[in-house]
């Protein structure tokens, strides 16, 4: 048999282990072996992990620090939202009604994407994380505006900014349902998202990304993150390619958030703030750039972790800043890493020209 | 009339901006690290004074004085422990580092003092009143433009003048450079911190004094709207930064007055947003094209 080369085989790993990850989860849960906090936090993991996976194609493939990520997924969670729930009585099939749910969500986000990356993308380095954060901000207050509402007319429309308008004003006819109620956010939705549906989210999220890093496209865009002049005096499309990655990045992350958003009855737009942002920057920081299986770690035990400290109470959320701070000054020790690469020779190899 | 008081608030408001700005811009200027825990720095300033204020009966300016120590120290020991062994690290470990001593203030303020928001008195109450009362303006709207001008004045000729100021200007155009003419480098970071945190601590009593309130997540939001104003003005530039706090100050203001509330900050970010596509380096930024 031909050697697989050393990248296939990593993915491959990657996508066994979430398989198997997936298989013994589902089978403890069956048994009943998982605890109450637990399962209920098997959806947000899911989200949470494809978050990870998509914003490590823009900050560890594409090289550009994004502090929005959140708005995206808001973006997505919103819409899906209200797609899933508009769309309650024409179809009765629930997981029908989630997976065109989860398309419209990353339909919207990759269109909330293109938007903000056409401007974005022209700028560099911190003034572009800084004006990711900025759109991150403006997404969530415009969200926190919107007033939604569905009827047997279809759907209902309108923009809450001086905050004078309630749900009233959308005139609904009898029988209609109000699904965003401006800063209250999306109520009464009902929750058809599943643990199944979010390992197939994170498996088709792996498929997407992996394929694009490994494909040309994918080498287009790490040549760029290497070395943007050399790149482009080579021929490649700097906007086209940084465009890709990043609408691709913001569509998973819609798709995420239609997941979130219809895992939770209730749900505010300021749910997906900076925090968010930053939360998920931190899992992918932690699991390594450019490292998707690093996401994937980093985003499930991050979340359990907060959660698995609850014995600590009041102290879980100090622990976790400790933690964090204590694993950035370790990893980034040089002596560490140079007996790291003593203990473990050629693992690291490659990794000194990344940095 | 109206226009004129809201006018006076956004210039208030930008001056808290500005020297909260004046902080995030040395830091970046010499470290270049976006240092996200000044914001919190400045919650802790707040706290303290209030402590110093409430709690040991102390007169007003001691309590500003006692918070600028508590965190010029809080400063010094946040970087020496957590930055200083990342100089050399890529500068994303760095950010998520700063996230991280972040998390750790807010957290250890929600333990110390709890999480419903404390009262705040004002350093100064009282206003004056013109035009027969149509306009007032509030002693602390006053006493922070002052504060805001005399902090930029000392701060230009501090790093214009003296040795220190040079060291740091050298640091921040070249470290390597400026560390075989004999600056201390390390020394000069410590420096850089401890000057940005004890004006952090100037804005955070100025910031609650017209708040009148404080909690736990209190300093974020302006922290975030502060690092906006930097970057607005240019960052790195000190005068830059106050141009740019007091700007967005304004911007604030205005949009809260005139367009909508629940938007102002969303107009804010829009209005950042369109100027770096226009000027990419912030107004007073210098632009470095790059060379291959």
């Amino acid at each position: 048999m031909k050697k697989l080369k050393k990248t296939t085989a990593i993915d491959f790993v990657t996508y066994a282990g979430v398989i198997l990850a997936f298989v013994v989860i589902t089978v403890l849960k069956d048994q009943g072996m998982l605890t109450r906090s637990l399962k209920g936090q098997l959806v947000p993991i899911c989200c949470y992990i494809v978050m990870a996976i998509s914003l490590n194609l823009t900050v560890g493939v594409l090289g550009e620090l994004s502090l929005g990520h959140a708005g995206f997924m808001s973006v997505g969670a919103f819409s899906g939202v209200v797609a899933a729930m508009g769309l309650q009585s024409a179809i009765p099939s629930e997981p029908l009604r989630l997976a065109i749910a989860l398309v419209v969500g990353a339909l919207f986000a990759a269109m909330a994407g293109a938007i903000v990356g056409v401007p974005v993308l022209r700028l560099r380095g911190d003034y572009l994380a800084i004006v990711t954060l900025a759109f991150g901000e403006i997404i969530k207050e415009l969200i926190n505006c919107l007033i939604v509402g569905v009827d047997s007319q279809g759907l209902h429309l309108i923009f809450n900014a001086t905050g004078t308008k309630g749900v009233n004003d959308l005139g609904l006819l009898e029988g209609g349902k109000v699904l965003i109620k401006g800063a209250q956010g999306a109520t009464g939705t009902q929750t058809i998202a599943s643990f199944t549906a979010g390992f197939i989210l994170i498996m088709v999220s792996l498929v997407v990304v992996l394929n694009l890093v490994r494909s040309r496209s994918g080498r287009a865009i790490m040549a760029l993150r290497d070395n943007r002049i050399a790149a482009e005096s080579v021929g490649i499309n700097v906007t086209k390619y940084k465009l890709m990655a990043f609408v691709t990045s913001a569509a998973l992350a819609g798709a995420a958030g239609a997941l979130y958003g219809l895992n939770f009855s209730n749900l505010v737009a300021t749910k997906f703030d900076f925090n968010t942002s930053i939360l998920v920057l931190v899992f992918v920081v932690l699991g390594g750039l450019g490292n998707i299986w690093g996401s994937i770690l980093a985003a499930t035990v991050l979340t359990i972790l907060p959660e698995a400290l609850r014995g600590f109470d009041d102290y879980r959320m100090l622990i976790y800043a400790v933690v964090l701070i204590l694993v950035m000054l370790a990893t980034n020790n040089p002596q560490l890493k140079a007996l790291l690469a003593k203990l473990i020779p050629h693992s690291r190899k490659g990794e000194e020209v990344n940095a | 009339m109206e226009f004129l008081s809201y006018l006076i608030s956004g210039v208030s408001l930008g001056s808290v901006y500005a020297i909260i700005a004046l902080g995030y811009t040395m830091v970046y200027g010499i470290a270049k690290m976006l240092n996200f825990a000044h914001g919190d720095v400045i919650m802790v300033g707040g706290y303290v004074s209030l402590m110093a204020m409430t709690g040991l009966g102390l007169p007003w300016w001691l309590a500003v004085v006692l918070a600028m120590l508590a965190c010029t120290v809080l400063g010094v020991v946040i970087e020496g422990l957590a930055y200083k062994p990342l100089r050399a690290a890529p500068s994303l470990a760095v950010l998520i580092t700063a996230i991280g001593v972040s998390y750790f203030l807010q957290n250890s303020a929600l333990l110390i003092w709890g999480a419903n928001p404390k009262a705040y008195t004002p350093i100064i109450s009282g206003a004056v009143k013109l035009f027969d009362g149509k306009l007032s303006i509030s002693y602390v709207s006053i006493l922070t433009v002052v504060m805001c001008l005399v902090i930029m004045v000392a701060l230009t000729l501090f790093t214009g003048k003296t040795r220190m100021g040079k060291a740091m200007r050298a640091c921040s155009e070249d470290k390597a450079a400026a560390q075989l003419m004999g600056i201390n480098v390390n020394r000069t970071i410590s420096m850089t911190f401890a000057i940005g945190s004890a004006l952090a601590a100037i804005a955070g009593v100025l910031l609650c004094s017209s708040y009148t309130s404080l909690m736990p997540t209190t300093g974020s939001m302006p922290g975030i709207k502060a690092f906006t104003a930097a970057v607005f003005g240019g960052i790195g530039s000190i005068p830059g930064a106050l141009l740019g706090g007091i700007l967005l100050g304004i911007i604030e203001s205005m949009a809260k007055a005139y367009i909508s509330t629940q938007l102002a900050n969303s107009i804010v970010f829009a209005v950042l947003i369109i100027m770096l596509l226009v000027r990419p380096a912030g107004l007073l930024g210098k632009y470095v094209p790059e060379k291959v």
